[in-house]
């Protein structure tokens, strides 16, 4: 930047070094009156502090937001001035706007600064994730488990009886396409964010920790009730989903920081995987880079610990109020793996719960508060599946995301003050064609796609009807593919001996197809349409489909931004209502 | 995506002080064989145990098969070994994350990268237990040190 200035200037000698600042919170910002987020202007160039003014409608921005301003002269390996202010809040809902002058440059943004209703509409609020959610998710799904016979289901998921409500557009602060910290940090913080960034905006300075923060909803919920509050999921629980709901950090890699902010928050039920985070350095199998025992942490603060299935049933005849369960070392195994082919990690870690257990656990336990409470609950394999065109896997998650969403619609029925949201973070290129039909002539697995009247209907079956099919490796099964791919060879088939590894990474640094799957009878390669760093299926910048029933539910409708999600959570809650 | 600066700083650090690093033991005659699947005896949430044959075979002579996760630079005298070829990159991705059950080398001399889907030997001296590079912060259990490989 700064060589670029240099020959701005001498070819125009026009260019201020002051030029078009940025303003965090960004332009169209909404904000949640009176929660606390840090303001932060960056000017493109070193400016002196006599001539820098920031007003928020006219006033001192430090006036305004209560807080003191701190002038940075030379930010830390940036050539240029900085004014922050941290968590500074305003008081009264309205437009708010803001002016950043450095002589005679002046960079304008405008932040809407809303209020709540002062009458909750919902006690509590079950906030279902299952990560990377798409269309063809839930058909896929449905098709596995329940069937279709002359073109009608045989049967409902839980998720065809709960109105979709919303179509929401995830794209992050800095491109178009977006990753699962900035999508599920802008439903937790009404903020919009940049790739890899959760709770904060992402700043020009290369530390991770010091970027502009703003509340997310379980900081908002220890500010203003005495509700308890859940974190589920079957990934790492300090991974970027359930990272969000509490931590704050430019880069979601930041996994032992962000055990650290779990424990700062102490929500009262933690469900998930990741223990390598939680344990000292010196303890093998742990990943931290210091000495800190989060399990001892978590224990003198007062949590009950379950390490697997029986441990965690163990703990809802308790009455500890704070459960930490940690299930595995990284993410739990995949519905298919633990329940069925017994393959991933499932030799270490037999006895792993899974998400319907871990969502009926946090139930019984978060009710027990009479003031109510927040649950998240993350489907995250769906997404850890996705990305390798695991498809069975996948799709067998999603069938166990739509049981536990089952839990909390039972639970609704005699807690109607419940609202309940089930919905994506962001989609995937992934969808349905047809069928693969062993059965068709020939040796070439291509010639056995059926698509169109050829493609009939799938045979899975579900005898002990417990809702999953019995095998996935049946003879006419669901053609699943994907828009993008590295390269890869499409062997056409389940994969009964552990998760698809698409591609592995050359001398080169290039993503080639793995070979492991060379050898499968039918494989073919797929030559990738993506670059060759990207090591499996990306993300797609689709609109997510959102779902909602209950009280507040109507909150939600037509197009939405992600941020714009925040909004009606903390409606329903009545959070934060204007002060007379 | 591929947009985190931090675990490439970390990597080139390593690489950094591992060049100075390499020791050249004298090499047994024979050496042990040992396998992935015989690195833990006991596996928990709480943490690993190291295997009694682990134990036995610190500071010794061994044999391991494994695939060398590619490495910043082709030509390296570190780099990790995994269990089955690496399908993410947890030094270019940021929600990728190493296996529990990686292999930190340090070569006697640099060698040229072999291809991530060769299966390759490696013999060195095993050293066990938590060791935490000083440039970098990161932190392995088990190395092998004063190694060489080749492809099988």
């Amino acid at each position: 930047m700064r060589s670029l200035l240099a020959a701005l200037a001498a070819t125009t000698c026009l260019i201020s070094a002051a030029d078009a600042a940025t303003v965090y919170p960004l332009d169209r910002a909404t904000i949640l009156v009176a929660s606390p987020f840090d303001m932060k202007v960056e000017f493109d160039g070193v400016v002196k502090p006599q001539d820098v003014t920031v007003t928020i409608n006219g006033e001192p921005a430090e006036k305004v937001l209560g807080k003191a301003v701190e002038f940075v002269e030379k930010e830390k390996g940036v050539e240029a001035s900085a004014v922050i202010i941290r968590a500074g809040s305003i008081a009264k809902p309205g437009t708010y706007k803001v002016e950043a002058k450095a002589g005679n440059d002046t960079k304008t943004v405008n932040w809407e600064v809303f209020a709540t209703p002062a009458t909750a509409k919902a006690k509590n609020v079950i906030f279902f994730l299952a990560d990377g959610l798409s269309v063809a998710h839930r058909t896929g799904a449905r098709l596995m488990s329940k069937g279709m016979t002359e073109g009608k289901a045989n049967g409902r998921l839980t998720l065809d009886d709960i109105p979709p409500v919303a179509f929401i557009g995830t794209s992050a602060t800095n491109a178009v396409a977006t990753d699962s910290a900035n999508t599920m940090s802008a439903y937790m913080t009404g903020h919009k964010t940049a790739v890899n960034a959760i709770g904060v905006y992402a700043d020009r300075t290369k530390d991770s920790l010091d970027d502009p923060r703003v509340e997310t909803i379980a900081e908002a919920l220890r500010r203003t009730t005495k509700k308890s509050i859940g974190i589920v999921s079957n990934t790492e629980i300090e991974d970027a989903t359930p990272a969000a709901v509490v931590a704050h950090t430019r880069l979601r890699a930041d996994k032992a920081d962000i055990v650290g902010m779990i424990f700062e928050v102490k929500p009262d039920v933690i469900l998930g995987g990741g223990s390598a985070y939680f344990l000292p350095k010196t303890t093998p199998g742990s990943k931290r880079k210091d000495e800190k025992d989060y399990i001892a942490m978590f224990r003198d603060a007062g949590y009950s610990l379950a390490t697997d299935k029986t441990e965690l049933a163990a703990t809802a005849g308790t009455n500890t109020g704070k459960i930490l369960g940690l299930f595995n070392t990284g993410n739990l195994d995949t519905t298919l793996d633990r329940e069925f082919l017994k393959k991933g990690t499932v030799a270490k870690f037999p006895n792993q719960p899974g998400l319907v257990d871990m969502t009926k656990a946090a139930l019984g336990q978060l009710s027990k508060n009479p003031e109510g409470f927040f649950l998240m609950v993350e489907g995250g394999n769906v997404d850890k599946m996705s990305h390798p065109m695991d498809w069975d896997r996948a799709l067998v998650d999603t069938i166990e995301f739509d049981k536990a969403v089952g839990l909390a619609v039972e639970f609704a029925k005699t807690h109607p003050d419940t609202l309940i949201v089930v919905t994506g973070d962001h989609t995937h290129g992934v969808s349905i064609i047809g069928t693969i039909d062993d059965d068709k002539p020939g040796t070439e697995m291509r010639e056995k796609v059926g698509v169109y009247a050829s493609a009939g209907f799938p045979n899975y079956t579900d005898e002990n009807a417990d809702g999953y099919p019995d095998r996935v490796d049946v003879s006419r099964r669901l053609a699943v593919f994907s828009s993008n791919f590295p390269d890869y060879y499409e062997t056409f088939r389940p994969k009964l001996d552990g998760p698809f590894e698409p591609a592995v990474q050359n001398e080169k640094k290039e993503y080639v197809a793995n070979e492991a799957y060379k050898g499968v009878p039918g494989a073919v390669l797929r030559v990738g349409n993506l670059p060759r760093n990207a090591d499996t299926a990306v993300h797609a910048v689709d609109d997510v489909v959102l779902q909602a029933v209950g009280p507040g539910s109507e909150g939600f409708r037509g197009y939405m931004e992600q941020s714009d999600v925040y909004r009606v959570l903390v409606d329903a809650f009545a959070l934060s209502p204007a002060q007379n | 995506m591929s947009d985190l600066p931090f675990n490439r700083r970390t990597v080139l650090g390593l690489l950094g002080t591992a060049i100075g690093a390499v020791s050249t033991p004298a090499r047994a005659a024979s050496s042990a064989s040992l396998d992935f699947d015989e690195l833990y005896g006991k596996v928990s949430v709480l943490g690993l145990s190291f295997s009694d044959k682990v134990k036995a075979l610190a500071g010794k002579d061994v044999r391991m098969r494994g695939y060398m996760a590619p490495p910043l630079k082709a030509e390296a005298d570190f780099f990790v070994l995994t269990e089955i070829p690496m399908s993410i990159c947890p030094f270019c991705s940021s929600d990728a994350d190493w296996p529990d059950n990686i292999v930190v080398v340090r070569l006697r001399s640099a060698q040229t990268f072999e291809q991530a889907n060769a299966l390759i030997e490696v013999r060195g001296t095993l050293e066990v237990g938590s060791w935490t590079d000083p440039a970098t912060g990161f932190v392995s259990l088990l190395r092998i040190v004063g190694a060489d490989f080749h492809a099988i």
